[in-house]
């Protein structure tokens, strides 16, 4: 008997199989791995067509990653070509946005783009929308947050548009080549892993079709649909600069060498820790005093986590690292350490920080992190500048600081004639229970909930004040600013981690 | 202090402010300031330039200010010394407060 008429007599065979009795295969290829390459694969001729096959319709949800930083051409490209198709009504899902990407106002106006979800804003596209560009207000998210509403479903992606600096036929893409070419290098693709694991569709644009297989990848071929070639994805100027370089800013300096006291008196700073660097002057500086009392203590790092700099390379090369974790390269020195260290491993943003599992910022001892306003409850805005406009990008800020056992913000006490120690930041971005030592050029500032901390520093001879004598101390250089006027629009929508609105963003008020 | 020309003082760098003075006979004192941080501080810039030009009972005059972020002691000094050039004085009280 065939196994079609036993199919039928199988006890309990529908919760079996759902897929019938075997009928034979299809015709076996036997072509060449070369020829099937170049035959049977998923490059499509153009975007248009990519985007044709995808399924795209009005009012869906694309989504892109912003690796390329203010290089970036994928978002203007894609966005034009979806304008010249005629869509409408779409949600852009980005994981941020830059100054590069002023051509969407016009699409906003053209009601091409009615919603936008981002970590970021800035440049004439943002100070637009601050004064009241969009009717649904920009979703603000942090990296985990994202990461998380993403595999979560709160945020549905239809079609992932994302560049990758190499890719095969089959969509096996890297932020790197191992092959020959080097035009393009953005290093870690974290955050777009999430979108092509979790987008209906997922296109990818690349610069540089590779053979299959291109590994290591950041993004699987199972992961992708379609594979579009074009010249231009982005500005390898604008993507990134060779190294980070330290600072001599002497108040930077002076911040950073209190921030690393701090961390050592805390009892963080032992054979084993873990660490992240925010970006920023100070944050960045703090690692080289770090290294030094790792030197003199004879000291190792367990692991580095984060945006991953230079500075966190060769710390990792001279053997004071022993692995990095790496969900964004900010520098052309670590997107080649990716390429070249075994244990510099690349990770996405869910691994990296969202809030629904353990994520690896859980396991941080301390981070050193930026920021534009802290007020006298120790929340910070990294998002809003002085004047009300938005600039900034929420960041992995709020995931780290909440992950770390120790959360270090480092800022100079004021920028200008602007206190960046206030009453009351205008966006909260990270709130003040998860920050836990405030350190400017003027004075350490420990949060009353951290009494433990408080002790460790006191003992160790540092001196200490209070956030209100930090506020009162601004105020004496700069007085009192007068409150930014808003209008009663609601602009943008601020998320805490675990996607719960923290803040508000208002249409700020220029009216004389 | 009568302004007999125009007076200036002050550059465009960061947390300076660029003041200059022009002689009026008559309208009282106009200002025309832009600045970095004019949400913020607008009104007080106003206020200073205000009390410095009444300390030297100067009551008409046309003031161009352009801020950068200037302290209060930066604003009072830029304006006394746009007022002394525009008064071609030279008779400071370096002891003043």
């Amino acid at each position: 008997m065939d196994i079609k008429s036993i199919f039928a007599n199988i006890p309990h065979i529908d919760e079996i199989s759902q897929h019938g009795a075997f009928e034979g295969t299809s015709k076996k290829r036997m072509g060449t791995f070369a020829e099937r390459s170049a035959s049977q694969n998923k490059v499509v001729e153009s975007l248009e067509e990519a985007i044709r096959r995808s399924g795209l319709r009005d009012g869906m949800t694309i989504s892109f990653h912003h690796h390329f930083r203010n290089g970036d051409n994928i978002v203007n490209l894609v966005v034009g070509k979806l304008a010249e198709m005629g869509f409408r009504n779409l949600t852009m899902a980005a994981s941020s946005l830059s100054g590069v990407h002023a051509p969407l106002i016009e699409h906003v106006k053209n009601g091409v783009i009615t919603h936008i979800e981002t970590s970021g804003l800035r440049g004439e596209l943002a100070e637009q929308i601050s004064r009241g560009l969009m009717d649904f207000p920009v979703v603000f998210r942090s990296h985990g947050g994202r990461g998380a509403a993403i595999e979560s479903g709160d945020v549905h992606i239809d079609v992932a548009f994302l560049g990758a600096p190499s890719c095969d036929p089959y969509g096996n893409a890297n932020g790197y080549s191992r092959d020959d070419d080097h035009s393009i290098s953005c290093g870690s693709l974290g955050y777009a892993r999430p979108d092509a694991k979790h987008a209906d569709k997922t296109v990818i644009l690349t610069n540089n079709l590779v053979k299959f297989p291109n590994a290591p990848y950041a993004i699987p071929a199972s992961h992708v649909d379609y594979v579009v070639v074009t010249d231009n994805i982005g500005d390898p100027k604008g993507i990134m600069s060779g190294a980070t370089r330290f600072t001599t800013n002497p108040k930077e300096l002076l911040i950073a060498r209190t921030a690393a006291d701090v961390i050592q008196a805390s009892g963080y700073l032992y054979d084993g820790f873990s660490m992240q660097m925010g970006s920023g002057g100070a944050s960045l500086a703090t690692a080289r005093f770090i290294r030094q009392m790792m030197i003199e203590r004879g000291l190792r790092c367990r692991f580095a986590l984060g945006g991953i700099t230079g500075q966190i390379v060769s710390m990792h090369e001279e053997g004071l690292i022993d692995r990095i974790l790496d969900v964004q390269s900010f520098d052309l020195d670590a997107a080649e350490s990716l390429k070249r260290n075994r244990f510099h491993q690349q990770i996405d943003s869910c691994y990296y920080a969202s809030y629904l599992h353990e994520s690896a910022v859980n396991q941080l001892d301390f981070v050193v992190l930026s920021a534009l306003e802290i007020d006298v409850d120790f929340n910070i805005n990294v998002l809003t500048g002085s004047d009300g406009v938005i600039r900034g990008a929420v960041g992995g800020h709020p995931d780290t600081a909440d992950g770390a056992s120790l959360s270090v913000v480092v800022a100079p006490l004021t920028r200008g004639r602007i206190p960046s120690v206030v009453q009351k930041v205008n966006t909260i971005v990270t709130p003040g229970s998860t920050v836990d030592v405030v350190v400017t050029d003027q004075g350490v500032a420990v949060h009353p909930d951290r009494p433990d901390v408080e002790r460790k520093l006191r003992e160790a001879g540092m001196p200490l004040c209070t956030i209100q004598e930090l506020k009162e101390r601004a105020e004496a250089v700069v007085g009192i600013p007068d409150p930014i006027r808003y209008k009663d629009k609601i602009v943008g929508v601020v998320m805490y981690r675990n996607n719960t609105v923290i803040d508000v963003i208002r249409q700020i008020d220029e009216d004389e | 202090m009568k302004l007999i020309k125009t007076g200036t003082a002050g550059t465009m760098e960061s947390n300076d402010i660029m003041v200059t003075l022009e002689p009026r006979d008559a309208g009282g004192i106009t200002i025309s300031l832009s600045s970095s941080v004019m949400q913020q501080f607008g009104r007080q810039i106003r206020e200073e330039i205000t009390r410095t030009l009444a300390e030297l009972e100067i009551v008409n005059a046309a003031v161009d200010a352009v801020d950068k972020g200037a302290l209060d002691c930066t604003v009072r000094a830029r304006v006394l010394a746009a007022a002394y050039r525009a008064g071609e004085s030279q008779g400071y009280d370096w002891g003043e407060q």
